[in-house]
């Protein structure tokens, strides 16, 4: 058992007595300053990227011992290892003598990282390897309290790797709860329920985080904020079918759905308005760079299975978002990562397909080829505009005297939203069911008082 | 579109060329391409290319697309690699990989009226140095490298994009044309603030 210290000794003031935030979460709207004021923004730090399980990375970055990636929890510079015994860590990127950070590669192999200011050096499990010149020092550098400090819960689900610093957190499994369904058939499309991270496009915006998180089960912008992509996309189709284009004329008589699966986490299916037959993703991606050379050169080679191949490089219509920083849509994890309380990270991490059971053959690379193509079209011609909407709003929540930002759609029509038995909230696509349930889920953090730790090897 | 192109095989309406060899070919004409025994000094050459170079940037810093696009060849790319050295893009993402539809498809978006990451339009002004021109593995190509310095005002400020272009051209029809154009941003691998323009 390593030992765990309580961070930190001194702390500013708590969360829960900044505001009172029942009058900044109201049932059908938020206060601006949720996204606006600095004083939130570090709370957050504490009682939402401290509390709760965050996405931190995942197993296919780190597949040997001794890999690492550089990520942050919050703001705090993190190494993820896979130290050399195997075992996955989140080592805080921090030196314990002058606080330098250690590493500074994005990603790599090591077995020990020397802080390059004073070479001090640390195993990949953290311990303390060596100090120079000891004799100048009158401590005992067995003293666990100069170990790095780390993670002191790092769980995975499935492949994706998520910390706490929160003891009291419920185990992984149980904070995941229903969103690990939608988790587990996302990926159990994919051959031997496998993918792998290849690379990402990596975009920011300067604007507070929620309004990512806010948007990403959003049905209601999609023909607005992304009526270029939609027009775009069925330019050259015979029938406007293409991508999103279930989302014109009455979206809420279709079949998909959001649904809320508490924590913070939800879920928008769009699966529901496709043709579910093998193929019929793929009938409905938009052109991508080699689309008519690989659909014919699978049909060639793999006869009636090449449908099946195809829809590997078809986007899966669904958008999985797992509170606060991770979401699952098409073939991305994409991660949202506070720089600021106006500025963010929002990075599209593409996923390529492995042969695991050899049937895939010598089409591997051409399928995750055609894959990377389909990938590369929404944060070009999509994301963009929603993260330009977002500074906007940015700037429009300047306007200090009008202070409400509203999500509403779908409150109060009788019989429109339905709970379950185990608590999940179901509602037409454009609601914003999600929005305010997840909210209030983030009021609930917010007044709280969490404990946090890290934890040192002994 | 070129008479030679067979209408079936339009790469404006439909992607035939984007193959795995065609990939294997890209990769190995962008990999260790800039040697000097390689390289064509004749002030001549070089002047040429500079002045194809400089073109490009004007007809993009006017936004005049149609012109920029007939300097390319039919089946070309524009490839804005998501690492600093290029990387295979069968296997990872780039931050774009267009073949001549999807470079359509991107003019087309940016000419809707809603491509609100582009409402207003950027103001750019690219400056285009270092030009070196190298041979490549057929007589019919040349390979030619160029820093660039983009300077882009949208209402908040003025920032600036930099990096090297590799632009690989082909002989074709009594001129140059573009086949490839790859450009390397110096923070290609960084999280970047709405890249929506032509970089």
């Amino acid at each position: 058992m390593l030992e765990k210290i309580n961070a930190p000794s001194i702390r500013p003031v708590a969360s829960a007595d900044l505001y009172d935030w029942d009058e900044l979460v109201q049932e059908d709207r938020v206060h601006r300053l949720i996204y606006t004021d600095t004083a939130i923004f570090a709370a957050e730090l504490t009682n939402i990227w401290g509390a709760v399980w965050v996405y931190l990375g995942h197993d296919s970055q780190i597949p040997n011992n001794n890999d690492f990636v550089t990520t942050k929890l919050g703001l705090r510079p993190i190494i993820l290892i896979r130290d050399s015994a195997g075992k996955i860590r989140a080592l805080f990127n921090r030196c314990t003598h002058r606080g330098t950070t250690l590493c500074r590669k994005e990603r790599g192999n090591a077995h020990m990282f020397t802080c390059p200011y004073h070479g001090w050096s640390y195993l990949s499990t953290g311990k303390l390897r060596a100090v120079p010149w000891p004799d100048g020092y009158a401590c005992d550098f067995k003293d666990a309290k100069f170990n790095v400090a780390q993670v002191p819960r790092v769980d995975s689900y499935r492949g994706f790797i998520f910390g706490t610093l929160n003891p009291d957190a419920p185990p992984l499994i149980d904070y995941l709860g229903g969103i690990t369904g939608p988790i587990d058939e996302w990926l159990d499309r994919n051959p031997g329920g496998k993918v792998v991270v290849c690379e990402a496009n990596r975009l920011k915006y300067k604007g507070n985080w929620k309004l990512a998180y806010d948007n990403s089960g959003d049905g209601y912008h999609v023909v607005f904020s992304h009526r270029s992509l939609l027009e775009m996309e069925n330019r050259l189709a015979d029938e406007a079918n293409k991508g999103m284009s279930y989302y014109k004329g009455s979206p809420d008589s279709k079949a998909m759905y959001m649904r809320y699966t508490g924590n913070g986490h939800h879920f928008k299916d769009k699966r529901p308005n496709i043709e579910k037959r093998s193929g019929g993703l793929w009938a409905v991606e938009g052109p991508a760079p080699g689309s008519e050379h690989y659909e014919a050169e699978f049909r060639r080679r793999f006869g009636a299975k090449a449908d099946d191949i195809l829809d590997l490089a078809g986007s899966e219509p669904v958008n999985i978002n797992v509170f606060p920083n991770l979401s699952l849509l098409g073939n991305h994890i994409q991660v949202f990562d506070p720089v600021s309380v106006d500025e963010t990270n929002v990075t599209w991490f593409g996923t390529s397909v492995v042969d695991v059971d050899g049937t895939l053959g010598d089409a591997l690379d051409e399928i995750n080829a055609l894959r990377m193509r389909t990938q590369e079209q929404f944060p070009n011609f999509g994301e963009v505009d929603d993260l330009a909407n977002f500074e906007e709003i940015q700037r429009g929540l300047a306007c200090l005297e009008d202070e409400w930002v509203y999500m509403h759609r779908g409150l109060g029509i009788p019989g429109r939203i339905k709970t379950d038995a185990k608590g999940e909230v179901t509602a037409p696509a454009t609601d914003e069911a999600f929005m305010r349930e997840y909210i209030h889920e983030w009021k609930r953090l917010m007044k709280a008082s969490p404990n946090l730790v890290v934890q040192r090897e002994p | 579109m070129s008479l030679h192109v067979q209408s079936t095989r339009d790469p404006s309406l439909t992607s035939y060329y984007v193959t795995d060899a065609f990939y294997r070919e890209l990769i190995a004409s962008f990999t260790d391409w800039q040697r000097d025994d390689r390289e064509i000094t004749e002030p001549a050459e070089r002047e040429r290319f500079r002045a194809l170079l400089e073109r490009e940037a004007r007809l993009l810093d006017q936004l005049n697309f149609d012109d920029w696009l007939a300097m390319y060849a039919p089946e070309c790319i524009y490839w804005v690699p998501g690492t600093p050295n290029g990387g295979d893009p069968r296997r990872e993402i780039a931050m774009s990989f267009d073949d001549r539809r999807r470079i359509e498809d991107r003019i087309y978006r940016l000419r809707t009226g809603y491509a609100w990451s582009q409402a207003p339009k950027s103001r750019t002004v690219r400056m285009i140095s270092n030009v070196e021109v190298f041979a490549a593995t057929s007589a019919d190509r040349r390979m030619v490298r160029s820093n660039f310095l983009i300077s882009e005002f949208r209402p908040d400020g003025v920032r600036f994009l930099s990096g090297w272009c590799g632009h690989r051209f082909v002989a074709r029809n009594g001129r140059w044309e573009i086949e490839v154009r790859q450009v390397n941003l110096i923070d290609c691998d960084q999280n970047l603030r709405n890249p929506s323009i032509v970089i």
